[in-house]
């Protein structure tokens, strides 16, 4: 499959991330946009890995060129779940205090 | 490398001495003791003692800018724990976890500073940000802490994805993670490439708070604990600072004429937005809140320039602004009252107290004799020498004499007006090391070259 389709396909779940962030009202819907936003960052990464790969195999059969995207994939996971730890935590705390997710009620410093 | 691999060494024992020490004057001065080793580890290092040799396969580089600028943050944080440590006690109770957060943040602090590959400066921004989402929202049961420690985080976590997008982007037009890639003499950038390089320009802007996206900072800055605004307003920020410029001047530095535009109107409209706003302010902490955005717009002025003393200058800014608001700050925490009136004659009541905050006050509006005047002239020198920033540097000019007013309301009230005794309670270290400080803010407007003069030599 041409890397484009991946290359669409990572856009698309992004955008769709980027307006989840903008519209919804809730804490935890807007953080699973977030975390959509990054996987398909993630997405997009491997795809262009695999491109620059199998462009740089043609001229070399041994080179590692355009694995490098790959790693980064594994870095973008553990600070994903670090975020996701502190994140989640930070929402709980949120929670019992008020009893609510909603950003709505984040009104209280603008005096 | 020193300073990297024993801060996080030293993050983790803090978190253990908050198992095994009972006593927080204990668990205090290891940290401070902690911080100063770090400081001495780090001078060797740039005296040309490394401990440790470890191929970095070319994605961090420890130069003699990146060198000096860790020692100078860390200098400052070990000032800010000397003044400070103490404070943190009415917090929470996790008292050594902050210690070891800040040391972790520290961690962050010399990858932003040192990078030379989008992994690094990705990894180093999100090392400083994760800890100072959980310093923001340390007060658990305060609401306000709360509603702060989420907005940052969501924001936060909003512009990494963003910032990850942009080197994504990035790696597809290049093929490598190396901000050293070089374009060929005529090849036009790919609009992959501009695309990527918005979206690390957006995303960083972000981070260090510049004026479209500025809208975090006063609420985060206001609602977070004094002692972690204290250090976040200040370190961090220049240290954010030191990778955007990095990140654009190795990077996108040939590129230069395709975001000149974007970082003048950038720069105006953060002049403009902060230093209005905290016209209009009247708690003292969020007046300090917008005044560092205001300061970031002069920051800015250097990523417009780019030249080679834009680095000197904005060295020399980030080191005038960090001091002069870590003693703000300092004096701050221990009011009772943040609004102006609360400084109503706090003179008569701790003279020296509040002449050292004069000299921070007149530091950050830039009053000469002071660093936090130089660097203001370094900054407009380099924007003027840069050729066509004339307009910019006027507009600048015109900005700081706006900052003045507000600046100078606190000593107004300090020394002018009648006010009841605020009944605080400072020790005598304190007292002395804002008084170093005070010094370390004239002397580095009287002698630039005791600092610049270690960039070159």
């Amino acid at each position: 499959m041409p890397v484009n389709y991946y290359i669409f396909l990572a856009i698309a779940l992004f955008s769709i991330g980027i307006v989840g962030v903008l519209t919804r009202r809730n804490a935890i819907i807007i953080f699973m946009c977030i975390e959509l936003m990054l996987n398909a960052v993630n997405l997009m990464l491997v795809a262009f890995s695999k491109m620059h790969h199998a462009k740089a195999l043609a001229a070399d059969a041994a080179t590692t060129v355009g694995t490098d995207g790959q790693l980064f994939v594994f870095f973008i996971m553990v600070v994903a779940a670090a975020e996701v730890s502190v994140g989640l935590a930070i929402i709980v705390m949120m929670y019992r205090n008020i009893h609510s997710v909603d950003v709505n009620f984040l009104n209280r410093l603008k005096h | 490398m020193n300073t990297l691999l024993i801060s996080a060494v030293l993050g983790v024992l803090m978190m253990f001495s908050g198992v095994l020490l009972k006593s927080r004057q204990v668990i205090r001065n290891l940290a401070i003791a902690g911080m100063a080793g770090l400081l001495l580890v780090n001078i060797l290092e740039l005296g040309g003692t490394t401990f440790f040799q470890i191929n970095t396969r070319d994605m961090m580089a420890f130069d003699r800018f990146s060198l000096l600028f860790i020692t100078v943050a860390i200098f400052s944080t070990l000032l800010y724990l000397v003044l400070s440590a103490k404070d943190m006690e009415k917090v929470g109770i996790n008292y050594a976890e902050y210690f070891a957060l800040l040391f972790f943040i520290v961690c962050g602090i010399v990858l932003v500073s040192s990078f030379k590959s989008l992994l690094i400066l990705f990894l180093g921004v999100e090392i400083i940000s994760i800890p100072l989402y959980i310093l923001t929202g340390s007060d658990k049961r305060n609401l306000k802490s709360n509603e702060a420690s989420l907005k940052y985080f969501l924001l936060g976590a909003f512009s990494t994805g963003l910032m990850l997008m942009g080197i994504a982007l990035l790696y597809g037009s290049t093929g490598t993670f190396s901000t050293s890639f070089r374009l060929g003499p005529d090849v036009k950038p790919s609009a992959l490439m501009i695309a990527g390089m918005l979206l690390l320009f957006f995303s960083m802007s972000f981070k260090v708070s510049l004026a479209p996206f500025h809208f975090w900072t006063p609420d985060v800055y206001d609602g977070a604990p004094t002692v972690f605004t204290s250090f976040m307003a200040t370190i961090v920020k220049a240290a954010v600072f030191i990778g955007f410029i990095r990140l654009f001047n190795n990077a996108f530095g040939l590129m230069h004429g395709q975001w000149q535009l974007i970082a003048a109107i950038i720069t105006a409209a953060t002049l403009f937005i902060g230093n209005i706003t905290a016209v209009f302010q009247q708690s003292v902490k969020r007046m300090l809140a917008y005044s560092s955005i205001a300061q970031a717009g002069f920051m800015m002025l250097s990523l417009y320039a780019l030249s080679a003393e834009a680095y000197e200058g904005l060295l020399l800014y980030t080191v005038a602004y960090s001091l002069a608001t870590i003693g703000i700050f300092a004096v701050l925490i221990k009011m009772n009252d943040y609004t102006f009136s609360g400084f109503n004659g706090f003179a008569r009541y701790h003279p020296l107290l509040a002449a050292t905050t004069t000299v921070f006050l007149l530091s950050l509006a830039g009053i000469p004799l002071t660093s936090g005047f130089l660097s203001k002239f370094y900054m407009l020198k380099i924007t003027l020498a840069s050729g066509k920033g004339m307009w910019l540097a006027v507009f600048a000019v015109f900005m700081a004499a706006v900052s003045v007013y507000y600046y100078f309301r606190v000593i107004q009230a300090m020394y002018f007006k009648e006010g009841d005794d605020p009944k605080i309670q400072v020790t005598t270290t304190f007292k002395w090391t804002l008084v170093v400080l005070a010094a370390l803010v004239i002397l580095l407007g009287v002698f630039p070259n005791l600092l610049l003069y270690w960039v070159y030599f």
